[in-house]
Order: C-alpha cells, then structure tokens, then sequence
C-alpha cells in the first residue's frame, strides 16, 4: 500500500474465461497472490460450462456439441440444476456459462438464472438469440443476468450466407434484433464469431458489425475441429493463407478500435505454433455438466472412451472436481509421458489436447500432434492444407441422428487426405 | 438496430469521473482470500491499491478528487498518484472494466 509502482495499469492482472464454439480457455492468473492451500494441491475451479440442453434450432455444422447429442427426456430438472448452481458458488466457481444447445429452450432457464445469481455466480448467456422475446430478456435481466453472448454466422449484410451456415431461415435478421434488445437494457454483450472457410473473408465486416451492434467484446473464434467441425472439416478448413491474413487483420483492428472493443482471437490449432493449454490445463479451472448431469473436464471429454464421468445426480460436484477419476486421471502433469514429461512447455501448455491426442494415437496421455514434437504432427499439419485447396463438400448440419448416415468410424486426419 | 452514434475512446483525464457500471462486480472472494472484478467473460485480479483506487470510482469523484484523497491518506506526491491511477484507470477503460 506503501508503494505505487509506476508502470501504468500494473495494478490489476487480467485472465481471461474465454469460450467460442470449439474451446474454452482459462489462464485467469492462477498463480498469483493467493499461496497454494498445502492440504489441497487442487485448486477450486473458476468457471462452470452448463450445458443446459442439446436442443437447439440452428444446426451449424461447426457445432462443439457430440455427435450423439442428448435427448430431452435425460435432462437434468430445474432442482437438479438449481443445486448445481449453489454447489458450484460453494466449491470456488465465480462464473458460469449457461449454454447449450440452446439455453433459451429450456422454458426454467429464467429459474437457473435467479438460483446462480442469488448464489453470487457471475451469470454469462451463451445463445444463438433466436428464440428469444424481448419481456423474456427482461425477465431474464431481472433474475440477475449479468451478460449475454450472442453466436453470429456472418454479417447482415451477408444474412443469406450466415443463413446457410446457420441451417436456420431468418437467423442472422433475428440476431441483430435481438441484439439491439440487449443493448437497449443496458446489459454488455459480446459478439461471438465462430470463424471457418464460408466467412473468413468477412473478419473485418464481422468486427465492425459487433461494434455497430454495440458488442463490448467481439471473438473471433476459429473453429476448433471436434465433434461436428471435425466432421465438416473438409467443408470449413480455411487455408493457411486466409487465416494468417485474418490474423493481421484482428491485430490491425485491435489498434484501430483500441476503446472501443475488445477483440478476442482464437486460433486454429492446426496453424498454431504450439499446442493449444486445452482447459488451461485439465482439472484445473473449468468444470463442464452436460444437459444429463455429467461432470466432465472438458465438453469433448467424452470422446476419450475409456474415462468414466461422475453425474450430479449421484454426488456433490465438490467431490467429483475433487477425487472423480475422470478429473484425477491427467490433472497436473505425472500422467505424462515423453516428450511432455521432461519438456519445459510441459506447465504451459500441458502437452496439448487429450481428445485430439486420443482420437489420433489412440492414447490420451501422448502428445497431441498439434505439437511439433509428436511423431505425427508432420502429417497432421498436412491435412489441413490439403483439404483447405480441396472444393468443400456439402455440410454434414448438426441435427439428432445428423451424424448417423455415415456409419463408417470417425474419420481422422491421417487417413482423410486419401 | 440502434442510432449510429461513433463510438469513441474514452481518454481519462484529471476531470473525468469513473465508475464500474453496474455489470462490472468487484467483491471479496473469501474462499481464495482476495479481491475479484468479475466482468463479461472476464476475471480481473486487482492489488490492494487498485482496490482501494476503484472502491472510490463513484461516478461522482473525479480523478483528481481520488489523487487527493489518496495523496493524504497515503503522504505521498498527489501528481504521482494521479500519474498512476490515470494509467490504470485507462487501461480498465480500454478493457470496458471502467466508464468515465
């Protein structure tokens, strides 16, 4: 208190709790101030990803949603998320996501709301809007929504294509009003663009759009290939080209609307130097709850086979986060094998991503070939270029049973470029 | 939607008179024994300084009104202080934590 340091905003650390339509990243300054609790080496989560319901109206093909989407009649109740809500304030959590699916589609969302707000949870609206009513904005308002963020396809101007991508008519007209509802009560709102070949040439127009719409924040959220992207990857892989263009750009935007927006960027692992931190590290920040009720790492953790997934039905998150198996089996670093275990990235971004390492080597505990250092990354990296110059093939769109007519196994990158 | 009014970049100045608005919530995190901001798809980890700095950001107070307040509180230079809180107020600002 002595001391005021002179170098200017030195004074408040950021971190962020970042989400888009394939990742959620949390490096919010975790090991600051704060001594590590010595009888607890598991620190308490910051953000929750409730995943309300898989339904949901749009059927973007880059959805990060599984395959095998959840049906409504195993939807956990509005006590069962009630509870949730409470014993995610009591176990540390300071923010929760409430997304989807589609949130809105679930008529007690208004109820969930009034729960975390009252419980001291920061409550962040992940929606596609176009369910919404302006008096259901309200309503959700009153019950103590602190932010909203509203996904868009392309811009306004572009509706017919945002349409297309969308799966859903009318879609972007309804998104830009609904916007305007949000602004109109006073309440922030990010603009979230989930970015591939169909609308990489509008970075710039999808920037000044959010700015027009009076978005706080804008993401411009590459998508990330899981689940129905990695399906459609051959249909929405941008070439190396247009990504790196799309970069120089958001960083030349940053200067220009210094301000007035603040723009977050996610990349494309398959252009990435390194390894996304995926999770910012497993078990450590971020707890995921699908419309079930089951606990996991991350919303594509499920795709590693063998991990079995505690539901909060059966027992308190807090002890789940803590001892579930899925959560203890790569937290920190000693599941690690070469090259991570001796590697001096390996605390920073934990070997990468263990349901890409998963899908492609079959162990999730290798390096995810996204790093340089994995045997297949040669390979890997290669896919994307291939299939980036390739015509695009029709949209597989994300709908129930959407996945099924191809039966054939999952495609991996390995073997796509065929 | 809405009216085309530019939008354009606060600048802080010895007269501008910041407040966090309402969806910006700094509070006591007692499970991990600090002070949090909680922002859109943010979390903030303000020092002590910077807290005592935004608990005064009453939308009344002007900058310089905080400098001085602080320069007793704390015997220190008042155009130190202002020098500082007006560097980390703008960048809050920037980052939409603060309005003035």
């Amino acid at each position: 208190m002595n001391e005021i340091a002179p170098s200017p905003g030195g004074h408040v650390k950021e971190g962020t709790i970042t989400m888009d339509a394939g990742e959620m990243r949390c490096d919010a300054n975790p090991s600051s101030p704060t001594a590590p609790d010595p009888s607890c080496v598991v620190r308490a989560p910051i953000g929750l990803l409730a995943e309300l319901t898989h339904r949901c109206p749009l059927q973007c093909p880059y959805c990060s949603n599984p395959l095998e989407l959840e049906k409504v009649n195993v939807e956990l109740s509005t006590e069962d998320w009630q509870k949730v809500m409470r014993q995610a304030a009591q176990l540390g959590i300071l923010q929760v996501h409430l997304s989807g699916g589609e949130p809105t589609a679930r008529r007690d969302l208004e109820e969930i709301v009034k729960t975390a707000a009252e419980s001291g949870l920061y409550t962040n609206l992940i929606t596609a809007a176009v369910l919404l009513k302006r008096e259901r904005l309200e309503k959700l308002k009153e019950c103590g929504l602190d932010h909203v963020q509203i996904s868009i396809q392309d811009v306004d101007t572009q509706a017919e294509n945002a349409d297309r991508i969308a799966g859903y008519k009318g879609g972007s007209a309804k998104k830009k009003e609904v916007a305007g509802w949000v602004r109109e009560l006073g309440m922030p709102l990010t603009i979230n663009a989930p970015i591939h070949r169909h609308n990489i040439h509008s970075v710039e127009a999808i920037i000044n759009y959010a700015v027009e719409l009076g978005a706080g924040r804008v993401e411009i959220a590459h998508v990330q290939y899981y689940a129905w992207a990695l399906k459609n990857r051959s249909s929405l892989m941008p070439t190396r080209d247009a990504f790196m263009a799309a970069a120089r750009l958001v960083e030349r935007k940053r200067e220009e609307l210094k301000g007035i927006i603040v723009i977050d960027a996610v990349v494309p692992d398959y252009y990435a130097k390194y390894p996304k931190p995926c999770m910012g590290g497993w078990g450590k920040g971020i707890i995921n709850i699908t419309p079930s009720g089951r606990v996991l790492p991350c919303h594509a953790a499920e795709s590693i086979t063998h991990l079995e997934f505690d539901n909060v039905r059966d027992k308190p998150l807090a002890d789940i986060w803590l001892n579930g198996d899925a959560f203890q089996k790569y937290r920190g670093t000693s599941w690690m094998k070469e090259p991570c275990r001796t590697c001096p990235r390996r605390e920073i971004d934990y070997g990468g991503c263990r349901c890409q390492a998963f899908a492609l080597t079959g162990d999730a505990a290798n390096t995810d070939p996204a790093c340089s250092l994995s045997p297949l990354h040669e390979e890997w990296a290669k896919v994307a270029d291939v299939e980036s110059h390739q015509s695009p093939p029709a949209f597989v769109y994300r709908r129930p049973g959407g996945a099924t007519p191809k039966p054939a196994a999952e495609k991996t990158p390995v073997s796509s470029d065929a | 939607m809405g009216e085309p009014t530019p939008r354009q970049r606060t600048v802080i100045v010895s007269d501008s008179k910041p407040v966090m608005p309402p969806y910006i919530k700094m509070r006591y995190d007692a499970g991990r024994n600090r002070w949090i901001i909680l922002a859109p798809e943010r979390l903030f980890d303000p020092d002590p300084i910077a807290v005592e700095v935004l608990k005064l950001c009453d939308g009344a107070r002007t900058v310089g009104d905080i400098a001085a307040h602080l320069s007793n509180e704390y015997n220190a230079p008042v155009q130190d202080i202002e020098v500082d809180i007006i560097a980390m107020l703008q960048d809050l600002s920037d980052k939409g934590v603060v309005k003035a």
